[in-house]
């Protein structure tokens, strides 16, 4: 049997630290399973939760946006369809990038007492809230179903945008993750932030509402403007607005944050026992 | 073969002081930044208020296949940290590790373990952090749950279980691990005597296969029953290494916080009031063999004398005797008699064979009329009790106050002969 030699020295950079995360990748599926698994024990309604919340939200969001504050819907889209794509890709953003900030600091125990490599925390969150979002593609599909809308050749383009926001979600997730190690005013600005952007992106309207302002150029460098538009439009048969310029700002902001993140968390993860 | 070799290792803390720079929260790393920016620095004030502390400091050693090395030492010697460097949970500030083969560390029973999650599934939470594939968690899984005994509540929340039971399963998980490397903290310090006779046990068959251990262990009579090697930690600093009973004998020598005499030489300088003040209280062991420390076998005498300052007053001396958690042993006291002014003496005989090992502390108050108290001095003596067995292969923390040889006897009674 060949004998594994390890080095530790300060600041030595793993050399074979992708290989071991990907050694890890049992432990990443059993820390996603954990998560999974705790998250509705001891309530009644178990895992229908997952279908019952965004369901919820998306009745009040068309009764609040439709009813009350009478918010135009796109010629040919039933209002109800076009928030809940909204919801969906939104929700799936704010949850990932939610918990994945928080996910070294929640699992402080396993900081201090094993090693491994540290991103698995965040992947493992990551992982969580993706099967959330799996679960609420499903209802939307159903939902659309209920509405005659079927999907027509757009839904090619639907895995990039779910590739965006994972990518959107773990990149700002990761950076605010390992910043709140140090810092916890992080936990307290996170539901501040998640809840200015959701009236910031087009979730409850599309882009074609403030399309005509002087600050719109300025709105769609948001890297949500494009991924939530662009959801929205590979799943309702191109009729919804998208606008490919926002598109590329999206995918380029995406990539660097991820670059920026994924470097900057692995320059911290060192002293994050020291810090925790 | 050396497996573990350890390299001038140090770790450097820097604990920040009340207003020092240090920023811990967001707004004082803003500010701060600001300040720099702006010109404002103040750094001149706060360097002061800033103190480097060593958890570790220059560590060099190294460990040989099959070695079995206890690790002893205060509390914040640097021990838990030594493990965590080991562990590639800390990183070392200077210095460097090489270790060859794989590493399981045990640096806490259970790690990981959530409370919702049953018990079948926290051994495969646990098995994983600590380093195991599924395959080999399959594999051990029933070895598992038979050592820690919990087959019935396999599907209950481990949030269920009594705290016996949470520390049985853990223990379990670690000792069915199959590292070249275990590093183990303090788990022996739990669970009751049965359950750790059989995790020393297990740990020792493991050595015998070739495994190399670190032990960490407050408990002395486990780390001399399972290590051959000791190393010996103060202030970061490995100040003693090498075979485990040479060690520990030094060990023991230099951690005595004994304070074994208290004197005072006038009675203007010495403790005590109008009434009262004491000369000395001392403590006289009667040491079994030329190692000189106290043991459960060693006859102790406590000798004491005070100056009486009243004409003349019935007088008795109360002594107690203490655990050093402060839970009062017993308490005796010696007749009241009338005594005029001028020094006054006496002496209690505590046999040998009577204290449970531990560390005790002795107060003394002089009483009048036998209700009044005059004066107390608290904790004027402290000492330890080393634990001594003979013919005992079980080396668990023995239970109890005091450990009395008072007339304890079996015998067969009837012999049921073959027919």
């Amino acid at each position: 049997m060949k004998v594994q030699e390890t080095i530790i020295q300060p600041g030595r950079a793993e050399r074979h630290y992708w290989r071991d995360l990907w050694r890890n990748r049992e432990l990443l599926y059993i820390l996603a399973m954990r998560d999974v698994s705790v998250r509705y024990k001891q309530t009644i309604l178990g895992t229908s939760w997952s279908v019952v919340r965004p369901l919820a939200t998306m009745l009040v969001m068309v009764l609040v946006f439709s009813k009350i504050a009478k918010l135009p819907a796109e010629p040919g889209i039933p209002y109800p369809l076009m928030v809940l794509a909204g919801i969906t890709i939104w929700t799936f953003f704010a949850n990932g990038f939610t918990q994945i900030s928080s996910s070294v600091t929640m699992n402080a125990n396993l900081v201090t007492k094993v090693y491994f490599p540290r991103l698995l925390m965040p992947l493992s969150s990551a992982v969580v809230s993706l099967i959330d979002f799996l679960i609420a593609l499903g209802l939307f599909m159903v939902i659309a179903l209920v509405y005659r809308f079927i999907p027509d050749w757009h839904i090619l383009f639907l895995p990039l945008f779910m590739l965006l926001a994972f990518g959107a979600a773990f990149a700002f997730g990761l950076f605010f993750a390992a910043l709140n190690v140090r810092f916890r005013d992080i936990g307290q600005l996170i539901p501040f932030l998640v809840q200015v952007g959701f009236y910031a992106c087009p979730v409850a309207y599309t882009s074609k509402l403030v399309e005509g302002y002087w600050w719109y150029k300025f709105y769609r460098l948001n890297p949500m403007v494009g991924i939530i538009d662009g959801f929205r439009w590979s799943l309702l048969k191109g009729d919804s607005y998208l606008d490919p310029q926002s598109i590329i700002y999206s995918v380029g902001i995406v990539v660097v944050c991820l670059f920026v993140s994924i470097s900057f968390f692995r320059s911290r993860e060192n002293s994050f026992v020291d810090d925790i | 073969m050396s497996v573990i070799t350890v390299e001038n290792i140090s770790k450097q803390y820097i604990i920040d002081h009340q207003r020092s720079k240090g920023a811990t929260t967001l707004r004082d790393a803003l500010t701060q930044t600001g300040r720099k920016w702006f010109g404002r620095d103040t750094d001149a004030n706060n360097q002061l208020e800033r103190e480097e502390f060593w958890a570790l400091r220059d560590v060099s050693f190294s460990v040989e296949q099959g070695d079995r090395v206890g690790i002893v030492g205060h509390n914040g010697a640097g021990k838990s940290t030594l493990l965590k460097v080991l562990s590639k949970i800390i990183e070392p500030t200077t210095g460097s590790v090489r270790i060859k083969g794989r590493v399981a560390s045990l640096l806490e029973v259970g790690t990981g373990f959530h409370p919702e999650l049953t018990g079948r599934e926290n051994i495969f939470l646990n098995g994983s952090l600590l380093g195991m594939t599924r395959q080999e968690i399959k594999q051990q899984f029933d070895a598992i749950v038979d050592f820690a005994g919990v087959e019935k509540f396999l599907d209950t929340p481990v949030k269920r279980y009594s705290s016996g039971m949470y520390v049985r399963l853990g223990f379990a998980i670690s000792a069915h691990l199959n590292p070249e490397i275990m590093i183990v903290d303090e788990v022996l310090a739990v669970g009751d005597a049965e359950f750790q006779k059989k995790s020393l046990g297990k740990m020792r068959d493991n050595s015998a296969s070739g495994r190399t251990i670190l032990f960490v262990s407050h408990n002395l009579t486990a780390v001399q029953a399972l290590c051959n090697k000791t190393l010996f930690f103060e202030k970061g600093q490995l100040i003693e290494q090498g075979e485990t009973n040479y060690v520990i004998q030094s060990y023991l020598n230099k951690i005595s916080k004994t304070k074994l005499l208290r004197e005072w030489a006038t009675p203007e300088e010495a403790p005590g009031n109008d009434l009262v003040r004491i000369h000395r209280v001392e403590l006289i062991p009667e040491y079994p063999d030329d190692l000189h420390h106290i043991d459960v076998r060693t006859p102790m005498r406590v000798r004491f004398e005070f100056w009486n300052r009243m004409e003349r007053a019935n007088l008795n001396l109360s002594l107690h005797l203490n655990s050093i958690t402060g839970e009062c042993i017993f308490n005796i006291g010696t007749q009241s008699l009338p005594y005029g002014k001028g020094l006054i003496g006496g002496e209690c005989v505590i046999p040998g064979y009577f204290l449970n090992d531990g560390s005790y502390t002795i107060s003394v108050m002089v009483v009048k009329d036998t209700v009044t108290p005059l004066f107390t001095l608290e904790d004027s003596l402290t000492f330890d009790v080393e634990d001594y067995r003979e013919g005992i292969a079980w080396y668990g923390k023995w239970p109890g106050y005091v450990r009395p040889q008072i007339p304890f006897e079996m015998e067969s009674l009837e012999i049921e002969t073959l027919k």
